[in-house]
């Protein structure tokens, strides 16, 4: 009567410390250049060197500029810090996929893209958004850097068992609804705190129908939920897109691993702390209207007024509002928008390229919009040019460009200025996320492809 | 990291009556640049706390002289969103030691016990009474006790117990962190791996 995280967990605990946490076993730790600074600095004054370089990788990603990569970094602070990262991967005998390099991307795509992500496994990151692996029934969670340190020098993290959460999508999904609409619809119900002190399992046949680049979309946002990580349990759809990549076992391994994998689900009588279940056909194209990826609403809907809240809960709505220029009962579609951003952990897969690009088939960008199209890895990009939505894009007018973090927390130049509005594919609408003073609209790719050709707050399904 | 050991602790404290604090307001990502973990204090809570030009914003509470302490009181859900430990060191570095709220998110609290700072929870009531006590009096003293796991309201008398997982309350209160432990398993850890 075990549920699918428990299983995983109870296999990865290597000690229960009395009156604490567990000492869980990493499998597979990601790095990149932001947050393991510090933590090889920490590794250093200890005299330790890493344990298991052979189960870490790296990536620089949030730093990097989106454009001229073959060009050193022109920010003198982001170029040292993605220099670091390549000095401290040489240090430690850790592969280093630096920018340019084939196997370069945002950290959560390239892990699933090599095949280094499969069923079974316990991944961490110094990222919050790790839970994108969890789409393969893995147990993936973001840490800190002290955890980073942890793993590094021991392989394990002292942690916590969390409360197990069951989220059930049933049915078949609405004309123009994707992965990410489910998880904006999801995080409006339970709220960004809804998840807190649980790991969230995703099923029910809306989910089980989602390909696994959807899957990975979903589980990615189950952090904006306050979930530590949201997972769903491998199926053929997974097996068949792990099968062949670069790090998947092969031959007699393969047979052995899918045997296991195959094991990889809830019990029928497994018991969950906190049980949710939804209609798929409740779902309609979701989009964010305040400064938390709670604060959507299907897109046909208006601004949601703040009579029933009171006290604090009403101030920080009110607020809210005031910060993204909104009011009470406005209605959403049609409002004039000025960035679009299609890319991130979150919708930077080649599954939202190829939606994107059929939508603006034949279209032209409006003229009012600058728009960031960013794949989310070198595999990404190439493959884009290899189906030839890149001409499908140039020929409405978009420009692709090349694979990092970029908008989705503007580190790098691609920042939105100050008081723009910007329909983005990314995980997080608060404020000033995108760039000082920045607005942000979370939503698909289809919702920002309608975006983008029209100028306004568009439902995609009016074109469907 | 070392960090001081933390026994009790009576200061008056800072009030952020705002409720979602994110990671992203304690310290936006383009000051997260930086390799060392030092002068992050400098641009805790940057975009509330400084405009455009870089001067102050006169009513937000960390600008105002009348507010000092080493406590911080934040509105429900506080430290939601990235899993950035640059918002701990934030915290931590402009001199903050403990911080109150109804509710954290889960991987703020992690971050913050494992540097220093205790992070402690009140029902939705006692965080309302701690904001009333600071706007009647902003001087007025709260006492932390980690060992008998109590919060009080000096003035009031009135104080509330607070949860702490006991094996992060010894590294607290001894000022130890949990690498040179798991250094310590390394017989335990490479047993495991050949299971």
């Amino acid at each position: 009567m075990k549920t699918l995280f428990d299983k995983i967990w109870d296999s990865h605990v290597v000690k229960e410390v009395e009156g604490g946490p567990s000492v869980l076993y990493i499998d597979q730790h990601l790095i990149h250049e932001v947050t393991s600074p510090v933590a090889f600095l920490g590794l250093e004054k200890r005299g330790l060197k890493v344990l298991r370089p052979e189960k870490t990788i790296a990536t620089p990603d949030h730093n990097v500029p989106t454009i001229n990569q073959h060009l050193s970094i022109i920010d003198e602070l982001s170029r040292n810090q993605v220099e670091m990262l390549k000095k401290n991967c040489a240090t430690h005998g850790i592969v280093y996929h630096g920018l340019g390099s084939e196997g370069h991307g945002v950290v959560h795509i390239i892990g699933p893209e090599m095949g280094i992500t499969q069923p079974g496994m316990t991944i961490v990151c110094g990222d919050s958004h790790t839970s994108t692996h969890g789409a393969f029934g893995a147990i993936a969670f973001g840490i800190g850097t002290s955890e980073v340190e942890m793993v590094f020098a021991s392989q394990c993290i002292m942690q916590p068992k969390p409360k197990k959460m069951l989220i059930s999508v049933n049915g078949k999904l609405n004309k123009g609804v994707t992965a990410k609409d489910i998880a904006l619809y999801v995080i409006a119900q339970i709220s960004t705190s809804g998840g807190t002190g649980h790991f969230v399992e995703f099923a029910g046949s809306a989910i089980e129908s989602l390909s696994m680049e959807g899957r990975m979309t979903l589980c990615n946002m189950s952090i904006e939920c306050g979930a530590r990580g949201g997972m769903i349990a491998p199926d053929q759809t997974t097996f068949d897109y792990v099968k062949g990549r670069q790090f998947a076992p092969k031959g007699e391994d393969w047979d052995t691993a899918l045997a296991y994998w195959k094991t990889l689900k809830s019990d029928a009588d497994a018991v969950f702390d906190t049980i949710y279940e939804y209609e798929g056909a409740d779902i309609e194209p979701m989009i964010t209207f305040g400064t938390n990826p709670g604060m959507g609403i299907g897109i046909s809907e208006n601004v949601p007024n703040s009579d029933k809240l009171t006290g604090s809960d009403k101030l920080t709505y009110e607020k809210s509002l005031k910060y993204m220029g909104y009011n009470q009962g406005d209605k959403m579609v049609g409002k004039q928008i000025d960035y679009v951003f299609v890319g991130s952990c979150t919708n930077g897969r080649i599954e939202d390229f190829r939606s994107f690009a059929q939508f603006v088939k034949g279209k032209k960008k409006a003229d009012n919009v600058t728009a960031w199209i960013v794949p989310g890895s070198r595999a990404v990009e190439k493959q884009i040019i290899a189906e030839g939505l890149v001409e499908i894009l140039e020929a409405a007018g978009f420009e692709l460009r090349q694979p990092g973090c970029s908008a989705c927390l503007a580190m790098n130049d691609d920042k939105i200025p100050e008081g723009k509005y910007s329909v983005s594919t990314s995980n997080r609408n608060f404020e000033g996320r995108q760039g000082p003073g920045a607005r942000t609209l979370l939503a698909s790719p289809l919702t920002a492809a309608a975006a983008a050709v029209t100028g306004v707050i568009t439902d995609p399904r009016e074109f469907l | 990291m070392a960090y001081d050991k933390f026994t009790t602790l009576t200061s008056p404290a800072v009030p952020l009556p705002i409720e979602n604090i994110d990671t992203d307001q304690i310290i936006p990502a383009r000051f997260l640049k930086a390799v060392e973990r030092k002068g992050f204090g400098d641009n805790l809570f940057r975009d509330w706390r400084y405009d455009k030009s870089s001067q102050p914003i006169a009513d937000f509470p960390l600008n105002q002289s009348k507010y000092s302490g080493k406590i911080l009181v934040g509105g429900k859900n506080f430290g939601s969103g990235s899993s950035r430990e640059h918002a701990a060191w934030a915290i931590y570095d402009y001199g903050f030691r403990v911080v109150v709220s109804s509710f954290f998110a889960d991987i703020f609290q992690g971050n913050a016990l494992n540097n220093g700072i205790l992070p402690v929870v009140v029902s939705p009531e006692f965080l309302e009474k701690i904001f009333t006590a600071i706007e009647a009096d902003q001087d007025t003293p709260f006492e932390v006790d980690l060992q008998n796991q109590k919060f009080t309201i000096c003035a009031s008398g009135e104080s509330i117990g607070f949860d702490i997982n006991p094996y992060k309350k010894h590294c607290l209160t001894h000022g130890l962190d949990d690498i040179d432990y798991l250094v310590s398993m390394k017989e335990e850890i490479a047993a495991f791996e050949t299971k």
